[in-house]
Formats: C-alpha cells, sequence, structure tokens
C-alpha cells in the first residue's frame, strides 16, 4: 500500500515536470492572446529558448544564465512578429507560421555544435529541514527544481493579474476592443506589442526547460510538437490560468502514461503510442470548442483581427 | 474611418508583383550577411547557393523535381487561404498519401501483378488518402467549430507517426537488413523518367497541368469567384448566399488530394520506396511557396523553383562549405518576413497619401 502510494506520488511528480514546459509556453501566449495577438511561433520559439539557454548554460556553466538567454533570445524572435503585425500590418497567421519556420531552421543552425554534449542540468530546489526526504509529501511537493514552482507562480500571478489588478484590466480591453482602448488613451500597439514580447519570453523559458532540465541536452525540433500543444491548450483552458495548468498537467500525464506503456512493453506499436498526446490535444479541441458560445464568451473579441490605429 | 478602409486595401496589382522579389533580394543579401559572419567569403558562398546546383541540365532538373511538390501542395493551398481556410497539414496529407499510394503498389508487388494500370491506381491511392486526411480537420471545423490551423497540424505529428510505423512494420522489407523501409518499387509502380540521365519524371508536367487547371478554375468559374469573396469579404459572402462550409470543404479536399498527390508522386519517383522520412518539409515549404507566389498558379510555379533551389542550395552549400542544411529553413523564413514587411511597407505609402484629402474633405 505505502509502495503503491508512493509510485503513484512519483508519477504525479513526473506529471509536474512534464507540464512546466507547456505551463510556460501557454501562459505566455495566453497573455498575448488576452490582448488580441495570436502568434503561432510559439513553436518556434519554444526552439530557439531551448537551444540558447543550452548554449548559454554550456558557456557559464550556471543554468540560471541559460534560462535568461533563453528568454532574451526568444523574446527578440517574439519582437519580430510584433514588429510586423503591428507596425507593418501582417498577416498574424502567416507570420506566426513563418516565425515558427524560421525558429526551427534557425535553432538547427545554432545547435548543431552543441548536439550529443552532456551538460549538468538544473537539480531540485534544496529544501532546508529535510522536507525533500519526508515520505510521499516530498517527493509530489519538495522534490522539484525552481521552475516548476516558478510556472505555478507565474500562473497564479497572472489569474490574480487579470482579475484584480488595473493592468489586467487594461490588457483584457486591449484584446476586446482596442479602437475603444486607443480612444481611452491607451497606447494600444505599445500593450500588445510588451504583451507578446511576455509570451516570447515564457516560450523561451519553456523551451529552455527542455533542454536545461527535462532531458539536458540538446537535439534538432526537440520541442516535438509541444508549442503547438500550448496553443490548443490555450483555447482548452478558455482563456483562463487556472484551467490552463489543469490541461498542461493533463496532457503532462498523457505523456509520462505514453512512456511508461512503452516501458512495460504493451503489445501496441511505439509509434502509435506516440500518437497519444497530439490526438488528446484534437479531442480535447473539438470537446471545448463544440459549443460555440463558449468559445465566443471567453475568446479575446479581436483575437487575430487586423488593428489599425486611428489617428 | 478611411484609415481602417486603407489598412485592408490591397497595394497596386504593381507593388504586389514586385514584393516578392524585393522580399527574394533581401533574402539573398542578408543571407550573404550571415555567410560572413559564418566565416565564408560572400561570392563563394553566393556561387555555392546559387549558381553550381544550376549550372547544368542535371541541376536544372534536380530544380524541377525538387519545385514539383512545392507547387502542387501550394496550388492547393493557395485555394484554400484565398477564402482564409488555413490549412497547415499539408505535410502530414503528403505522407499519407505516400503511405496510400505506395501501400497500395506493395500489395499488388506482392501478389504479382503489377502491370500498366499500377501507376494511375497508385496516384488515385494517393490523392485518395491526401483528401481523407484533409477531411478529418474539415469535418472537425464545419461540425464542432475546432480552429483547423491546430488540428490539421496535429495531424501532421500523427501522420508522420503512421508513416513511420507502416515501415517498421507492416511494409518493412523482409529483406531490408531490418531498416524501417519498405521494398523498392517494381519499374511498373515508377514514374517514367522524361529526361534520360537526369531524375526528371512525368510528375513535373503533371504539376504544371493542376496549376493550369488551378487558374482556371479560380479565374473563371463560380467557385473560385465564391471563394475569393469569401476571403476578403465574408459578410458580404453571407448575403449572396455563399457558404463557408462549402469553402472549408473545398480548400481541404483541393489541398488535402493535391498534397498527396505529390507525396505519392515522391515515393514513385526519385525515392523508389516509401522511407521514413522521404519528405524534408515539402507541406510546410509549400505554405511559404503559396504566399510567395500572391495565391495565384502562375506566381507559384516561379516561386516554386526558387524556394527548391533553397533546398538544392543548402545541399551543395553542406558538401562544398561544410554549411548545415537547416539553413534552408533560416532562408524559408526569412523570405516569408520580407515579404510580409515589403506588403507592410506598401500599406503605409498607400496610407500615408490617401490621408490627406480625407482630412482636408473633413
Amino acid at each position: 500500500m505505502a509502495d503503491g502510494l508512493a509510485t503513484v506520488a512519483v508519477v504525479l511528480a513526473g506529471t509536474l515536470a512534464a507540464a512546466t514546459p507547456l505551463v510556460f509556453a501557454s501562459l505566455g501566449e495566453l497573455v498575448g492572446e488576452k490582448t488580441g495577438m495570436l502568434n503561432l511561433g510559439v513553436e518556434g520559439m519554444m526552439l530557439v529558448g531551448a537551444v540558447a539557454g543550452f548554449a548559454a548554460a554550456a558557456a557559464t556553466g550556471t543554468p540560471f544564465v541559460g534560462f535568461l538567454a533563453a528568454a532574451a533570445a526568444a523574446a527578440a524572435l517574439a519582437a519580430l512578429f510584433g514588429v510586423l503585425t503591428l507596425y507593418l500590418f501582417a498577416n498574424q497567421v502567416a507570420t506566426g507560421l513563418s516565425l515558427t519556420i524560421f525558429g526551427i531552421g534557425l535553432s538547427a543552425m545554432v545547435g548543431r555544435g552543441y548536439v550529443g554534449i552532456p551538460l549538468d542540468g538544473l537539480g531540485p530546489v534544496a529544501w532546508p529541514f529535510g522536507l525533500a526526504e519526508l515520505p510521499v509529501v516530498g517527493v509530489l511537493v519538495f522534490g522539484h527544481d525552481p521552475m516548476v514552482y516558478l510556472g505555478l507562480a507565474a500562473a497564479v500571478a497572472i489569474a490574480v493579474g487579470f482579475k484584480h489588478t488595473r493592468l489586467g484590466t487594461v490588457l483584457k480591453a486591449v484584446g476586446e476592443n482596442p479602437t475603444a482602448a486607443a480612444a481611452l488613451g491607451h497606447p494600444v500597439r505599445l500593450i500588445r506589442l510588451g504583451a507578446v514580447l511576455f509570451g516570447g519570453a515564457m516560450s523561451g523559458l519553456g523551451g529552455a526547460y527542455l533542454s536545461l532540465v527535462y532531458s539536458p541536452m540538446w537535439a534538432e525540433e526537440m520541442t516535438a510538437g509541444r508549442g503547438w500543444i500550448a496553443l490548443a491548450l490555450v483555447v482548452f483552458a478558455t482563456w483562463r490560468p487556472g484551467r490552463l495548468v489543469l490541461g498542461a498537467w493533463l496532457f503532462g500525464g498523457a505523456t509520462l502514461v505514453q512512456l511508461h506503456l512503452q516501458g512495460h512493453g504493451v503489445a501496441v506499436p511505439a509509434q502509435l503510442l506516440a500518437t497519444l498526446p497530439y490526438l488528446a490535444t484534437i479531442v480535447v479541441l473539438v470537446v471545448i470548442s463544440r459549443d460555440p458560445v463558449v468559445i465566443r464568451l471567453n475568446a479575446p473579441a479581436s483575437l487575430g483581427k487586423l488593428y489599425t490605429p486611428e489617428r | 474611418m478611411p484609415l481602417n478602409f486603407e489598412a485592408r486595401d490591397r497595394p497596386s496589382g504593381v507593388v504586389r508583383a514586385v514584393a516578392p522579389v524585393v522580399a527574394i533580394a533581401l533574402t539573398g543579401v542578408f543571407g550573404l550577411v550571415l555567410f560572413w559572419l559564418l566565416g565564408h567569403s560572400p561570392v563563394t558562398a553566393l556561387h555555392a547557393y546559387f549558381v553550381a546546383p544550376v549550372s547544368s541540365v542535371r541541376g536544372l532538373a534536380e530544380l524541377a523535381l525538387s519545385a514539383t511538390p512545392l507547387v502542387l501542395c501550394a496550388v492547393g493551398l493557395a485555394v484554400g487561404f484565398r477564402a482564409n481556410v488555413w490549412n497547415i497539414g499539408a505535410e502530414g496529407q503528403l505522407l499519407i498519401g505516400a503511405t496510400c499510394g505506395g501501400g497500395f503498389a506493395l500489395m499488388v508487388q506482392d501478389f504479382g501483378g503489377a502491370g500498366p494500370c499500377v501507376l494511375p491506381a497508385m496516384l488515385v491511392a494517393g490523392i485518395g488518402g491526401g483528401m481523407a486526411w484533409a477531411a478529418i480537420p474539415a469535418v472537425l471545423k464545419v461540425r464542432f467549430g475546432a480552429s483547423e490551423i491546430l488540428t490539421s497540424l496535429m495531424l501532421t505529428y500523427v501522420a508522420g507517426l503512421v508513416l513511420g510505423y507502416a515501415v517498421h512494420g507492416p511494409l518493412r522489407d523482409p529483406d531490408g537488413f531490418g531498416f524501417p523501409e519498405s521494398k523498392l518499387f517494381e519499374d511498373d509502380a515508377l514514374l517514367p523518367i522524361l529526361v534520360a540521365g537526369t531524375r526528371l519524371n512525368l510528375a513535373a508536367p503533371l504539376a504544371l497541368g493542376v496549376a493550369a487547371v488551378a487558374w482556371l478554375a479560380m479565374a473563371r468559374s463560380l467557385i473560385g469567384f465564391e471563394l475569393k469573396v469569401i476571403g476578403v469579404a465574408p459578410h458580404a459572402a453571407t448575403y449572396a448566399g455563399f457558404s463557408p462550409r462549402r469553402a472549408v470543404w473545398i480548400g481541404f479536399l483541393v489541398s488535402g488530394g493535391l498534397a498527396g498527390l505529390a507525396g505519392v508522386c515522391e515515393v514513385a519517383g526519385p525515392i523508389g520506396q516509401l522511407t521514413p522520412e522521404f519528405s524534408p518539409g515539402y507541406g510546410f515549404t509549400a505554405i511559404i511557396v503559396a504566399f510567395l507566389g500572391r495565391l495565384h498558379p502562375l506566381g507559384i510555379v516561379l516561386a516554386g523553383l526558387v524556394m527548391a533551389l533553397t533546398y538544392l542550395g543548402a545541399e551543395q552549400a553542406k558538401i562544398t562549405l561544410g554549411l548545415p542544411e537547416a539553413v534552408t529553413g533560416v532562408f524559408q523564413g526569412m523570405v516569408l518576413f520580407f515579404l510580409l514587411a515589403t506588403d507592410g511597407l506598401a500599406h503605409l505609402r498607400v496610407r500615408w497619401r490617401r490621408t490627406r484629402p480625407a482630412e482636408a474633405g473633413a
């Protein structure tokens, strides 16, 4: 019984770790979408973050510097998206796609020298009083690296921020009706640019979590579609941070179950098992989109639409 | 209010035709700077990337060969893009088309029944497979309102795994030393070569024919007109009784079918068997080709040739300069960035000129 409980705790703890890249990337995308910016470049930004983080951590020996570099590099890519869509009126879908294609190529090119190099990843937090040694709770609550806690803290901060702060209200206003927000004197394009940069930085952190913590190494296209799953999670969560974390845990769990089934030699071919997270994403999207009212009530009204300021 | 109108307004035809050329030129300039930063002589790099690959008959044939799947996919995608139907999963439809067509050929071979009918049947199976795969996001969009961007993309990952499963499992060559590859196709299941000594095959003129038909259909048929109206003015389209659902179906079935055709033409052409990673992302690059070609079949043929050069150039640069093939993605992304930026600048100029009289009138 105690053994079983310990196993469950380990699986749940693994789920938290597997969910963390999704938590970061989708929280960032959520903030951008709340202001009306649909950035389909998450996958590319995550990859650039992953390689930049790995390179910086390999050079300095400090994962912390790696995460900073990842956030900066991915935010730089996001700036490209922001300038093109906000100041040159480019289509958000096309620009986001080119961001992903560019990011995949750029990360593969930059990362060529880092393939196969081992790296000391970021370890768990050293809690005082031997808290991590506690049975079950130790693994589940105190057994994680700092980024897991930071991701959850960011979710709480964003949820509270949207609900209770003036900044959150302004962000939402810009996403619901940019023309009205501009008439009230808010700098709509600057606010959107800021949200896009934040989204980029968060995607970068999510990518770097993969290359610095989850599997400390660099491999081409190592995100394996997580950027797209993060986009789907935002819809699934109906643009609410709390639900978004739940969704990320669900997907983290699905990934883990798939790995465990493979590990136990279940008689399903590995390739078909590996389709599970993608199929789950589709199912979840269908279930949540089935009721158009739910989407219409929750989606930011100006999402993905071109905004031209009136002088 | 005139500003709103103007940002949505398209710049003149001249600007629209010139912008892709400017984008390609800017990409070239930035590419040279990139090579220079990487420590290569720009002249050598320029030669390796853009001149050497096409300075022989064989090279030109390879260019047309690489452009073929890009044109096939992009012509189909452009049909949907015109109506704001975003099929991002052409790569998946291409892989499934190849799996269906190739699987059919292998099945017929196992029964020993090859013949002149095999190849046409393979092409049909490829088109059917691509259409069926594209029908999934279409039905999910029409029936449940699920974002076709995300579902078609997720299905691309699934398609890659399905092909991987097929060549690791049921379609693996039993005498292949355990490699995840199918048997080689027999001659009846291969597209005939057009120019001796090259790999250029029947698929290239087929792609040109498809582009011509698409041009006619989009320019002359009522459905082509409907799709354009739905894309440019959705509200007006609704009043005119044009169905957005039908646009989704047409957009996905046409692009899926053509992507499937592109896939089966690859495996029945230069590849000659089913392998897990035969496509270097043609279905994704085709998205850029469609935009660079201005969603117009003729433009797409030209854009397809340009983008094919990024593949050949990367291959050449890998051999002579030791550059990674990933440079291709960097170039392709850059082309689209510059295209979008050039378009934006064109818009800005239009806006600046037109505001004056509006203000004077007010």
